[in-house]
Order: structure tokens, then sequence, then C-alpha cells
């Protein structure tokens, strides 16, 4: 493989009101990397709905961006509850988050159902107790 | 239509002007953050009712070129301090979210 640009981050679980922070970054890295808008919108909405997961279910993790020749690569992983059953998790409006999250704009239920529809690929390896790590591509033709 | 045209007319009220010169190319209603991030487009103006710092966030991904609160809904001096140093256009409009969207349509 030749050489990649990549990016880290750490999401902090305690901070509401910095969930979002990583992906703005990402959005304005890629953008600087003369990538197209439509890709760097469908990278920057995929990675914000991992991040405010992460937030929200799992106290923070790490995401890591990779910009490979022909895709972008999402890795979101956090150390959380991990997720009982991943199919209704993936429908859109269910969601466990709380009333008080619910408040603040968060908790639709559109979370992974969003960050499916706008990569070409993506993956959930979960564990009950261990935690989640969730890979997406976006292909950049 | 610009941000700063929009202003002119004086129903909308700004709170945080960073790019008065921002075309606006359509318009979104929405209060439920995931569903905005999927569905507003580049260069819409924005109308929600949530006012907690999330939506700033919201507006950076998806390009808005304004957010406004609606129902006379105003900003946190700490929340406007971070929208003007994001760079984010938020207006706000003392009527309801349609009574927003309706006098826009008038204006595009």
């Amino acid at each position: 493989m030749p050489d990649t640009v990549s990016f880290k981050f750490s999401v902090d679980g305690e901070d509401f009101t910095c969930a979002g922070q990583a992906s703005v970054i990402v959005k304005k890295n890629l953008r600087q990397l003369g990538l197209p808008p439509e890709i760097i919108r469908r990278v920057s909405i995929a990675m914000y709905e991992g991040e405010i997961n992460m937030v929200i279910h799992a106290g923070g993790g790490e995401a890591e961006v990779k910009v490979w020749e022909d895709c972008v690569e999402i890795i979101l992983t956090d150390h959380g509850p991990g997720i009982k059953d991943i199919e209704q998790a993936m429908q859109e409006g269910f969601s466990t988050a709380t009333d008080t999250i619910r408040s603040l704009g968060f908790g639709a239920g559109m979370g992974l159902p969003n960050m499916k529809r706008y990569t070409d690929y993506m993956d959930i390896k979960t564990e009950i107790g261990v935690g989640t790590t969730i890979t997406m591509k976006v292909n950049l033709s | 239509m610009t941000v700063n045209g929009l202003l002119e007319g004086g129903d909308f009220k700004a709170l945080s002007l960073v790019e008065g010169e921002r075309e606006i190319s359509g318009v979104y209603i929405g209060d439920l953050l995931s569903w905005v991030m999927g569905k507003a487009k580049s260069g819409d103006a924005w109308i929600t009712i949530m006012s907690n710092v999330n939506i700033l966030a919201v507006a950076a991904l998806t390009d808005c070129a304004c957010i406004i609160l609606s129902e006379g809904v105003t900003l946190t001096e700490e929340i406007t301090r971070t929208a003007k140093a994001k760079g984010i256009n938020v207006l706000t409009f003392s009527g309801s979210s349609y009574d927003a969207a309706v006098s826009l349509e008038k204006l595009l």
C-alpha cells in the first residue's frame, strides 16, 4: 500500500460540548487535501454520528481517519458496553439514549443508519462488556 | 439571497454574523440533529429551536449558510462566542419555524 495520510483523535466521553470537534477537524483536513466536497460531507457526517455514539453510549473512545489512494477509512474504537442487538440498533428510530440526551437533539435512532447510508462499507465488531469497533469506508471513485 | 440580504428586512436578527455574504440556496427545518445531519444541504438556512452548542458542529459539518433560531430562541453568550470563533452565522426570528420558512420563501 502507498503512504497514507492519517489523523487520530481521542473522543472525550465526559464532555458533550466537545462532541463533533474531531469531525470538524477532519472536514477541514480533507478539504485541505483537495478531496471532492461530497466525499468530505459523507465522511464527516459518518464520523460525527460515530463520535456522538461514542460519547452517548461508550464514555468516549478513539477515532482514526486514513486517506488511502482509493478510499477514506474511518475506524472508531470504544471500550463501552457493546451493542446487544446490531440488527435492532441498525433500525431507523431505534435508540437506547436517555431523555437528557434526547433533549439535546440526539437519540433519534438515526446514528448507525446514517453511518451506513453515507459510507460504501461498514463493519461492526462488538463484544458485550468489552467494546465496539466500527470500520467505515467511503470510496473516492 | 445572502445572509446580509435576509437581515435587511428586519425580521431576522443576527446573533453571530461572520460571513454575511454567504449565499442561501435552500431551507431545512429540523430539531433532531441526526436528521438534520442526514438531510440538510450545503448552503441551506437551517431553522431550528435547538440552541445547545452541538448545533454549531452540525452547521459546520453540513455547511449550512446560517442557523435560524425560531420562536425567539437565543444563544448563551458563551455559545455565541463559540459560533463567532467557528465562523458560523446564527440568526434569530421571533415567530414559528413555519413563519420563518414562509418569510424565506418570499425572499429567496
